[in-house]
């Protein structure tokens, strides 16, 4: 008398797998909260000094006053982007390999939810839900920024649309979530999927085993072939000429500018994104496979 | 149908044979117990029915071969392959969400009556819990879910006799109430033996036992010899004889009970001590 049970879509299996990896890893969001109330606190003690120095550049020209006012919304992006970053590497890292040291994988694995339901849940946190997670930080700490200098530069006697005409709330935001959701999210696919991929195949040390093959490589090549195509591959896709870079960093100001997301059609006719998309999914597939096969360490 | 249909069942890792060759059927509504020496290949067939890991020969679980259609038979097959494997970093109640989100079979209502039986506290988390508790709380989820195999490798270890014995008596109510098997290996024989329909023997990758316990009422025997009658006992061949307080105990294979009643009081040897007198002469006849 079997009963028959209600078939549970595949969808809920998923949306209950990224929630569970919200509650094993709070870093997911409290690294950018953190790092978004370190960069308020540290703005509301550089504000003391804003007024003068919103002054003095006023005095100047019009792109010195643009750079005092922006300069600490760029820079509290780009905190926020850093840890960004080092939360994805470090959560791709552990993501299939803790749940092998501690065991726990034989747990989730007695529970009907597949391998490729997992590893896919996991791969969306570094891909889709950190940058998200992120983006929505970001805009709420810029808002707190403009707010309180705001009432600063009134209280000083300064008009606050100096803030606001320099840091337009929804064009900035905008382009930072472009940026986190195009660049960090998906043009970085490839390095998180690889990431997973090692977590599930090391028996120890996944970090090591995450760099000693890419350089090995780089190293073959150069010795056995005198070339460095392979290490120029990984350089121009993970850190120049991607379509979100069309101008070197070095060349450019500090400013908003920097991290203006390319036009959509432009990064959908990257041949880099398509390919590495590929590569992304060609790893996960691995992954999967890994996940299947390997016991607890 | 039978629940579990293996031929030839082995798995080699490397040099080490861990199965050589199994055959077992198992049943709907039977409670198979899995008993065997450390290393005798107990884990390893639980692993290979609940598709953990690959094999050779034939293995049916549910009508399905369980690496294959792994994702599809973890529906209606709930295990336990270890104890102590919770998430440390999960609450309790975050455990009996994502079990009731994405378990078809899983009657929420149901672990939070066991629960209550014991000291656990909802909110506390799986590290904050003794490793009874933590045992505890994996084996209500389990005994919640309404599969119809229930695979557990030592599933009360770390438990206090009090609810080893409560464990085992919400199974068997459990049982009563609808059609499942469940196979269950463990060393704590004496506990189990009041709640199986079956008897498994397994050493050394092979199975060198297998009966109902309703066959081995009717085969077995054991005779509490007193000293007079030992050679005349001695001569009707026992299985195993072992030294009692102002007698020997025997155990005899076959015949009729009857037979013994003059050689002194005759009984059904407990499954430890069938257990101990098969595998010393197992043990034996392959040295």
């Amino acid at each position: 008398m079997s009963t028959t049970a209600v078939e549970i879509p595949a969808a809920r299996r998923l949306y209950w797998s990224v929630r569970r990896e919200l509650w094993e890893n709070r870093s997911i969001y409290l690294g950018p909260l953190a790092v978004g109330g370190v960069v308020v606190i540290g703005f509301l003690i550089a504000l003391i000094s804003l007024p003068g120095r919103i002054r003095t550049a006023s005095a100047l020209g019009e792109r010195e006053l643009r750079e005092v006012v922006e300069q600490p919304f760029l820079i509290a992006a780009l905190m926020l982007m850093a840890i960004e970053m080092i939360v994805a590497v470090f959560y791709s890292l552990d993501a299939l390999y803790g749940e092998r040291r501690d065991r726990s994988v034989l747990f989730w694995k007695s529970l009907p939810v597949s391998d490729l339901t997992t590893v896919l849940a996991k791969a969306s946190i570094p891909i889709l839900l950190l940058p998200l997670v992120t983006w929505v930080v970001t805009v709420a700490t810029q808002v707190v920024m403009l707010l309180v200098s705001s009432v600063v530069l009134a209280a000083s006697g300064i008009s606050a649309a100096t803030v606001w005409t320099h840091v337009p709330l929804l064009e900035t935001s905008w382009i930072n979530f472009a940026h986190l959701v195009t660049f960090h999210g998906i043009w970085y696919a490839p390095l998180y999927a690889w990431l997973l991929l090692v977590s599930a195949w090391a028996t120890r040390a996944p970090f090591l085993w995450a760099v000693l093959p890419p350089v090995a490589i780089g190293i073959f090549e150069r010795i056995a072939f005198g070339s460095r195509h392979f290490v120029t591959l990984l350089q121009t896709h993970f850190l120049g000429e991607s379509p979100s870079d069309h101008a070197s960093p070095v060349t450019m100001e500090m400013s908003m500018d920097m991290l203006y997301p390319p036009t959509l059609g432009h990064f959908f006719a990257s041949s880099g994104l398509w390919v590495g998309l590929l590569v992304t999914a060609v790893f996960l597939l691995g992954a999967v496979r890994l996940r299947r096969v390997r016991g607890p360490l | 149908m039978a629940y579990i249909e293996a031929r030839g069942l082995r798995k080699t890792y490397g040099a080490t044979v861990a199965l050589d060759g199994i055959d077992l059927r198992v049943n709907e509504g039977r409670i198979v117990g899995l008993i065997g020496p450390n290393g005798a290949g107990k884990t390893t067939a639980l692993n290979a029915i609940v598709g953990l890991t690959p094999y050779e020969g034939e293995l049916r679980v549910l009508g399905r071969d369980p690496w294959r259609e792994r994702d599809r038979l973890v529906r209606d097959v709930c295990f336990i392959t270890d104890v102590a494997v919770l998430p440390h970093w999960m609450r309790v109640t975050q455990a009996l969400d994502f079990v009731t989100a994405i378990h078809p079979r899983f009657d929420r209502s149901k672990a939070e009556a066991f629960l209550a039986k014991t000291t656990i506290r909802p909110a506390a988390r799986v590290r904050e819990l003794s490793k009874g508790m933590v045992t505890q709380l994996h084996l209500a989820m389990v005994m919640a879910i309404d599969a119809q195999l229930l695979v557990l490798d030592e599933p009360t270890l770390g438990l206090d006799l009090l609810y080893r014995k409560q464990f085992y008596d919400a199974l068997l109510e459990d049982y009563f109430e609808r059609s499942r098997s469940v196979i269950v290996a463990t060393h704590q024989i004496e506990e189990v033996q009041h709640v199986l329909t079956d008897v498994v023997y397994i050493d050394r990758g092979r199975i060198v036992f297998n009966r109902s316990v309703e066959d081995v009422e009717s085969a077995y025997h054991e005779v509490f010899v007193h000293p007079d009658r030992l050679s005349a006992a001695r001569a009707l061949n026992p299985i195993s004889e072992r030294q009692g307080v102002g007698h020997s105990v025997l155990i005899f294979e076959g015949a009729e009970r009857a037979q013994f009643a003059a050689l002194g009081d005759v009984r059904t040897p407990s499954i430890a001590d069938l257990f101990v007198a098969v595998m010393s002469r197992a043990q034996g006849a392959a040295q």
